[in-house]
């Protein structure tokens, strides 16, 4: 009797099931497994990938709590795309640095079970559960390198303010429960509806977009995301960068459409603030790295408060444009990371951006994508970074926030400088020895993201259909 | 023939060469002489190509003509082309120019061709559609997207600073143009399309013109560059290869002059002429300022580039005095400085492919060694100081006569700026060519080969041609300008009769 009700949370089932058979094995299988487990993990979520494609349009469960609409299911296509890459791209690096750990793929899925719950949460406590699923398997990802200093630093880090911000989070949604009587989001929506804002709401929502806001790495909680980034082992760096981001956008972006959509005016002037803040700080903060992996945490800190400001015009195109910023962000951090995982000599990794120097004589197909995903992260037209953010600005001088988009504007000038340093020193400088050659499975995810982000402009039309029908189903 | 879509096909028939190029193999000689050719090959039937355009404009017709359409961004944006008098010129000027740019990095690049041939072939397709795209957000892609090739081409074949002058020229162009972009987004909600030929009809609100233009402006004086945002033209100029200097003078610089024409000066009439004054100080000060810097540059590229500044100077003074002479003035000049700049950079590079250095005091006495050459630069000597008979007297002409109409005092001061320009061209041109060849370096220079003769002679015909018959290129833009003038005029005169009216 129960069965059906469970449709639209399959995927999410499977997964869970297939962690914990996967987490079996590699526990009766020993340290060896990993490979094994990692492929039954990608293979996992590609089952997903695709029950996701051809379930129903709208359905819900839990009594209203989950719900599976277009908005859900392209977020969560995109969510799985990132962990499924994400655990592709470690295969070559677990081989090579002895990081053959067959619990980094199992927790992957757990943080995925997460995100997908995140995404579909309709109800204050399916948001907290989610959030807290994915958190807690985040930590100990952060963590995994144990016996390296810096990734168990970058995990404690995480794992001391990620505690607080879930705090605040809680704090934030019992306020909101307390003065609206209710904790599914139309509930709240409609007793605001009825009763208008008041200063506990308002503190509700401060906190509990404080809490979010921690998990999109945006100013003023961003404080984790440069030391997680450049401690934890590559390929984790390249997980944080992508899914998760795009699981706690869409959550954002569900709560205070759907939750907190009447009171639009009190929680607007706080997006626009942490969009103003993160957009500023993440192009000036970058200026000074010399690590790759530190310039690419402050490179998502700025893109983030791109997103939202899309976020802050509040209306339907405000949402197309998150979604379309996200999904193209999405695309270009993942296609960095693996020039970045690429970066190896004969003794190991390296990450000084110093290292790149006349890439463009030694692996000239390697450099011109990176050039390209450089340009296109700095919004460059006809890359697609530029229609992402040309995306964002239409959005928010549509809704009248003109100042927003003209400091955001001014702000990408900043950023362009570092990601044009890239570039320089690529083309520009004096070649330094070749990396060692790059896997297959790097070249792949390389040459799709190439592709997606060079050709963008081509097929422009029917991404931006499936995201206006995704941000349509909120309103 | 007719049914085919000629403009798209001009604007990327370049990539088909690109794409050529990138499947030449090898780095030997070998190779390297074949991507020469087949970028020749590609811009030179480019060039042809253009022809057809010229051949099928109707020049009676103001109105943009050989148009395209096909959806494009989500509903927002088109895929439109089309050119008028405006500018049907500048690309055709742009697929001129650009087999002499191909021509003048024969010899002189000779690391990386495969790159660099692979960047000259991109820009020119970006260029050209620059001059075709009639949609507000293609013009921004084609406009901004080529700080790509050019950043690339700066820095990688540069000189010494290359890296200084990349870097410059990338951000600040890109700083004045991102504000233009949000004033297209803003445009686009208010008028309700990017169509650039519904948006010439629309009436924007006087107060947001201000703010428009304002905008525009920032992305258009700093592309001409004027005065006070040109300081990173000469360190562009100086450290491109001679090719990225023709096609920084010959076309990139043209840009600004075409986006006032097409955007500022129609679509915001009313805040054109309120900041005319505006522009006219700022054009005056280059004229006057910037050929007094170039009276003490040391370096020729350097010089050129700041005559450059003088010359774009005249071109913005004529485009806003508002009226015929000198918006066909701004127009003609900004065509005929298109060649005569670019061939003046061409002949510093024959030099310098020589002696390696661009200083003027290494140089004198030319004129005993090549005296073809001392012919060739003399002519464009001339046509850059604007001596009649040269296609450089007569757009400077006309924009002083407009500019007399408009405003006597700018007239009078810019006037100036002919005597100055003449003061640093010839006396550019006595210490680099004339005199006795006393320098022993200077000894052993050969005269013009054959590829420079091939690259400097066109250029030199084309040069007096315009400055005797300049018949042929004011035609072609008489209509298109004509209704520019009337609307800008009837735009204004509306707004002072409801003034009238009120009082």
């Amino acid at each position: 009797m129960a069965l059906p009700a469970l449709s639209p949370a399959l995927p999410e089932i499977l997964l869970a099931v297939g962690a914990m058979a996967l987490l079996m094995f590699g526990a009766f299988a020993g340290e060896k497994s990993s490979r094994t487990v990692s492929f039954g993990a990608m293979g996992l979520i590609a089952v997903a990938f695709l029950m996701l494609l051809v379930a129903p349009k709208y359905g819900t469960t839990f009594s209203g709590a989950y719900v599976l609409d277009p908005f859900a299911r392209l977020m969560k296509l995109l969510a799985l795309a990132g962990s499924g890459f994400a655990i592709l791209m470690s295969l070559d690096f677990a081989r090579r640095e002895k990081f053959d750990r067959f619990e980094y793929p199992v927790l992957i899925l757990l943080a995925t079970v997460g995100m997908m719950v995140m995404i579909s949460a309709n109800d204050l406590i399916s948001l907290y559960l989610g959030l807290e699923l994915q958190s807690l398997a985040l930590y100990v990802i952060a963590a995994i390198d144990r016996d390296n200093v810096r990734s168990t630093e970058a995990g404690l880090k995480y794992f001391v303010l990620g505690a607080l911000s879930s705090g605040m989070l809680l704090y934030g949604a019992s306020l909101t429960y307390g003065f609206t009587g209710h904790t599914d989001f139309a509930g709240i929506a409609a007793a605001l509806k009825a009763h208008g804002s008041s200063l506990g709401i308002v503190f509700g929502i401060v906190f509990v977009l404080a809490g979010l806001a921690f998990k999109i790495s945006a100013v003023p909680f961003h404080m984790w995301t440069p030391d997680v980034y450049e401690g934890a082992p590559t390929p984790v760096t390249t997980f944080f960068a992508g899914a998760p981001k795009i699981a706690a956008a869409a959550l954002m972006v569900r709560v205070v459409i759907d939750g907190y959509g009447p009171i639009a005016k009190d929680w607007q002037q706080i997006v626009v603030f942490i969009s103003i803040a993160s957009m500023v700080l993440g192009a000036f903060a970058a200026i000074g790295q010399r690590n790759i992996k530190r310039l690419m945490a402050y490179s998502s800190i700025g893109h983030m408060g791109y997103a939202l400001v899309g976020l802050a015009a509040g209306t339907q195109q405000g949402v197309e444009s998150v979604i379309l910023y996200v999904a193209i962000y999405l695309a270009m951090t993942l296609g960095t990371f693996a020039c970045i995982l690429a970066m190896r000599r004969k003794d190991g990794p390296v990450e000084d951006i110093g290292e790149l120097a006349g890439l463009s004589r030694t692996s000239p197909v390697l450099a011109f994508l990176l050039a390209m995903l450089m340009f296109s992260l700095a919004g460059i037209p006809v890359l697609a970074g530029f229609f992402a953010k040309l995306y964002v600005f239409m959005a928010a001088v549509k809704a009248g926030l003109l100042g927003l988009a003209i400091v955001g504007a001014l702000a990408s000038v900043v950023g362009a400088f570092y990601y044009l340093r890239v570039i320089k020193i690529m083309y520009f400088d004096e070649p330094k020895p070749a990396f060692e050659p790059m896997p297959l499975e790097l070249k792949v995810v390389l040459g799709l993201s190439g592709l997606f982000v060079l050709g963008y402009v081509l097929i422009a039309n029917p991404i931006g259909t499936a995201a206006t029908t995704a941000a349509a189903s909120l309103f | 023939m007719s049914g085919w879509p000629l403009l798209s096909i001009v604007t990327f028939l370049p990539l088909v060469g690109v794409f050529f190029v990138a499947i030449v193999g090898g780095e030997d000689a070998v190779a390297k002489n074949r991507i020469r050719m087949t970028a020749l090959v590609t811009t030179v039937f480019t060039f042809l190509v253009s022809l057809l355009i010229l051949a099928r404009f109707d020049t009676a017709n103001p109105g943009f003509q050989l148009t395209e359409k096909a959806a494009w961004i989500g509903g927002y944006f088109n895929y439109a082309m089309g050119v008028d008098g405006i500018s049907v010129l500048f690309v055709i000027l742009t697929t001129f120019l650009m087999p002499f740019c191909i021509l003048a990095s024969w010899d002189s690049v000779d690391r990386r061709v495969k790159e660099y041939m692979i960047a000259f072939l991109v820009l020119e397709t970006l260029m050209i559609g620059v001059f075709t795209a009639t949609d507000l957000m293609l013009f921004y892609v084609f406009f901004e997207a080529g700080l790509i090739p050019m950043f690339i081409i700066i820095g990688v074949w540069g000189g010494p600073r290359r890296v200084y002058a990349s870097f410059k020229f990338f951000l600040y162009t890109l700083l004045g143009s991102i504000l233009m972009l949000v004033a297209m987004v803003a445009m686009y909600w208010q008028a309700g399309t990017a169509d650039i030929p519904t948006l010439l009809g629309h009436k924007f609100p006087a107060g947001m013109q201000t703010w428009l233009w304002l905008a525009f402006f920032a992305s258009f004086a700093v592309k001409m560059p004027m005065w006070p945002v040109h300081t990173w033209l000469p360190d562009a100029h100086v450290e491109a290869p001679t090719a990225g200097s023709v096609i920084l003078a010959g076309i990139l610089l043209k840009m600004g002059g075409y986006g006032f024409l097409r955007f500022s000066l129609p679509m915001f009439p009313l805040a054109s002429d309120h900041f005319a004054p505006l522009v006219f100080t700022l054009s005056v000060v280059a004229i006057i300022y910037t050929s007094l810097v170039a009276l003490m540059q040391e370096d020729i590229k350097k010089l050129i580039a700041y005559s450059s500044v003088a010359h774009m100077g005249f071109v913005t003074m004529g485009i806003f005095s508002g009226n015929m002479q000198g918006i066909q003035g701004g127009i003609f000049q900004m065509i005929s400085h298109g060649f005569v700049s670019a061939a003046l950079f061409l002949c510093v590079g024959v030099v310098y492919d020589r002696m390696h250095t661009r200083e003027i005091a290494a140089y004198g006495g030319l004129v005993n060694r090549m005296p073809w050459y001392a012919v060739a630069f003399l002519i464009f000597t001339m046509a850059n100081v604007g001596l009649p008979g040269t296609s450089g007297f007569v757009g400077e002409f006309l924009t002083l006569i407009g500019a007399f109409q408009a405003n006597t005092w700018v007239a009078f001061f810019a006037t100036t700026g002919v005597i100055l320009s003449a003061g640093y061209a010839l006396w550019l041109y006595r210490k680099v060519v004339f005199g006795a060849l006393e320098k022993s370096s200077l000894a052993g220079m050969l005269d013009l080969d054959r590829r420079e003769k091939a690259i400097l002679y066109p250029l030199v015909a084309v040069t007096i041609l315009y400055g005797v018959w300049p018949a042929p290129i004011l035609n072609t833009i008489a209509a298109s300008t004509s209704a520019l003038v009337v609307k800008y005029q009837a735009a204004i005169e509306a707004v002072t009769k409801t003034a009238a009216l009120t009082h």
